[in-house]
């Protein structure tokens, strides 16, 4: 199984008392070559894990940050095939670490299941998670993913019953993508309350790697989700976020190498100030 | 769940896991209120004294002469609030009141929902936030003042084409934000389970009503017509009629044509896929990116379509066709001028389809026109969805010669 990355990661992370901090960002922004120049930044800068969107028309589970950069990325030509692309790039120079995929639906749907979980499999893809694809209906899509080795990942939130908690975490999983407040992806000034008692919850029922997300943007929170019992912290709108402030810079002219190498330092900086706080 | 929301292959609850709590707290709302005798007696109430059901059967004598053939239209234009959308609000309230929520939001395209749902709020005392594309709310501009004037909030939605699909992008966000106090007062037969299922049911109010006022002129019509863009009017009007004889006709917006990529035609032209919550025809790219859409009118300005509708399409019970934005002008001009009804841009192109096949059934029978009375049997039952004064100011640009 692919997910002995996954497996390999936190087993080591454990015995270093460390947690995981995994950055997130939409594959192909600003564009193709700069957003691989990113994904490195995130490995330079300590991330132990990373997890990457292919950008949609309608992405319904996020807000503005990342509904931005799937705009960046698609009116950059970004297609799945694109992503991919980047994705295989990055495997080949970091064989090591566990890429977790984000995105919706009907990206997977329109070409067939099982062609795309190939292509994922092929492109080096250790885990999927589909945000609007709930318990009920993965049936499908985990058969597929199991088939080509790919690890389906799924979401707690605080809304979920323990009825259903008891039915997710039985479905395995590389990790539990757990979110600890309603709403739609985000950057919130501290950690939500619900954190600690949701993870207590799921700690209860199951030994699932739980990473924590939704909100997540500085460094404090990441120490605190680690308080709060999670085994690391997911940040994705505030990494995008400088994407988006130093794009804004840029204006139409766009990127030359020297302002790409600026964007870069900056992210992996920030990467590392996060991942700074998973170690106690 | 207790339901898996199917119709074959459609349907179904394509959602984030932070909605699926509510989407379940929901069906048993609703299927525990169907049983209720109270709630049924409730609605009645309101449909018979608010809404002003049951609505006229009205036979469109000049225009049956002028085609050859009888065109018998359902009135849905003189519902309270001028469209079929205030049926199912009014249902879903009674819900949202009885599963103790404190607040409303909904979606809107040519800001009708938007109005139906504004009704509901003053109504039920509801704090209501309206959803609408930035570009709708500049082309109906008429209703987003009578939201406001009805105490909603109307939010335009600057994102992506700036239509019906990125408002509801925004409500479902806005939802998963405040799922606890707040229901999702979705406007048509799409989404996620149960709503498709529970709109279709409250819309049928208009198929059921229609099929027992056609007694008077034969068993079943020759053909049931309405117009589709999610489809909640066609689904209220069809099912009643798909046991009978009669063809279903659904007519989506062929807008600048088919062949210019720039129209709403979700069925006819496009393929399955996931949105909003359920699988179903999509207006999409090659990669599974919702392609952007065209249409005169803003109600049937959307990339996707009733998972339901997807269903009877792959059965082949219903035909699934386009009308242009031209055709459906025209049709809207015709029925003012010959009937003294003006008909909403949407349920225009219903019309437009009943034009064509009631020309194509006469030629058919080599009917003399003056003969049309003969097949009054064999008429066309036209489902017209809404009143025409919301698109005044669209009409007034399409024929600058009215002044």
């Amino acid at each position: 199984m692919s997910n002995t990355r996954y497996s390999k990661v936190f087993r080591d992370l454990a015995e270093r008392r460390e947690g995981a901090f995994v950055p997130f960002t939409v594959l192909g922004d600003p564009d193709p070559e700069a957003s691989l120049e990113i994904l490195r930044a995130f490995a330079r800068g300590g991330a132990d894990m990373v997890e990457l969107g292919i950008p949609f028309s309608d992405p319904v589970a996020d807000g503005p940050v990342i509904q931005a950069a799937d705009l960046r990325a698609r009116a950059a030509g970004v297609t799945p095939d694109v992503a991919l692309g980047i994705i295989k790039r990055f495997r080949d120079e970091y064989p090591e670490m566990p890429i977790g995929l984000l995105l919706y639906a009907n990206l997977i749907h329109k070409p067939g299941l099982s062609t795309f979980y190939r292509d994922l499999a092929a492109a080096g893809v250790d885990s999927v998670l589909i945000p609007d694809v709930p318990l009920e209906e993965s049936a499908p899509f985990k058969k597929a993913a199991d088939a080509n080795g790919v690890d389906t990942v799924f979401m707690a939130t605080p809304s979920t019953t323990p009825e259903r908690l008891g039915r997710i975490v039985k479905q395995g999983g590389a990790y539990l993508y757990t979110v600890s407040r309603v709403g739609v992806t985000g950057q919130d000034s501290s950690l939500s309350d619900s954190a600690a008692p949701l993870i207590k919850k799921i700690r209860r029922i199951a030994k699932v790697p739980i990473l924590l997300g939704f909100g997540i943007s500085k460094p404090d929170q990441v120490r605190a989700a680690l308080t709060a019992g999670a085994d690391g912290a997911i940040c994705g709108s505030a990494v995008v976020n400088i994407i988006a402030e130093h794009v804004e810079d840029w204006g139409c002219r766009g990127g030359d190498a020297e302002s790409v190498k600026r964007l870069c330092v900056a992210i992996k900086n920030f990467v590392t100030s996060m991942k700074r706080k998973t170690i106690v | 769940m207790r339901g898996r929301g199917r119709f074959g292959e459609y349907g179904g609850f394509y959602v984030p896991e932070i909605l699926m709590p509510a989407l379940e707290e929901l069906e048993a709302a609703y299927l525990d209120a169907k049983r209720d005798p109270e709630f049924k007696r409730e609605l009645k109430r309101l449909l018979t004294e608010y809404a002003g059901r049951p609505t006229s059967l009205t036979l469109c004598e000049n225009l049956s002469r002028k085609l050859g053939w009888p065109i018998v239209l359902k009135r849905e234009d003189l519902v309270h609030g001028g469209a079929h959308k205030t049926n199912q609000v009014l249902g879903q309230a009674l819900l949202a009141k009885r599963m103790g929520k404190r607040r409303l939001i909904a979606e809107t395209g040519a800001g009708q929902h938007g109005v139906a749902t504004a009704m509901m709020g003053a109504l039920f005392n509801l704090p209501t936030d309206i959803y609408m594309g930035g570009l709708d709310a500049e082309r109906q501009s008429l209703n987003v003042f009578r939201m406001r004037l009805m105490g909603a909030n109307v939010i335009p939605v600057q994102s992506g084409s700036r239509t019906l699909k990125d408002a509801i992008n925004e409500a479902l966000r806005d939802w998963a934000t405040n799922v606890a106090d707040t229901h999702y007062l979705l406007g048509t037969v799409c989404g996620p389970h149960p709503y498709p299922r529970m709109v279709g049911e409250f819309q049928r109010v208009i198929g059921r009503e229609a099929r027992r006022q056609f007694r008077r002129y034969g068993a079943a019509p020759r053909a049931v017509v309405a117009c589709v863009g999610g489809g909640s009017n066609a689904i209220g009007l069809f099912k009643d009629f798909l046991p009978t004889s009669a063809e279903i006709h659904g007519i989506e917006a062929g807008g600048r044509g088919i062949a210019s990529g720039e129209h709403g035609a979700t069925i006819s032209t496009g393929s399955p896929g996931i949105l909003h919550g359920a699988r179903s025809y999509l207006l999409q790219d090659e990669h599974g990116q919702i392609t952007e859409t065209h249409s005169v009118s803003a109600g049937l300005d959307y990339p996707g379509v009733g998972p339901e509708h997807s269903a009877l399409r792959d059965s082949g019970r219903a035909t699934y066709w386009s009308v242009t934005d031209d055709e459906a002008l025209a049709a809207f001009k015709l029925l003012s001028e010959t009937e003294g009804i003006v008909p909403a841009l949407e349920s225009s192109h219903a019309l437009a389809g009943a034009v064509k096949l009631a020309r194509r059934y006469a030629r058919r029978e080599k009917l003399r026109k003056a003969e049309w009375r003969s097949r009054i049997e064999d008429a066309i039952l036209v489902g017209l969805s809404g009143r025409g004064d919301k698109d005044m100011e669209t009409a007034r640009g399409c024929f600058p010669e009215l002044g």
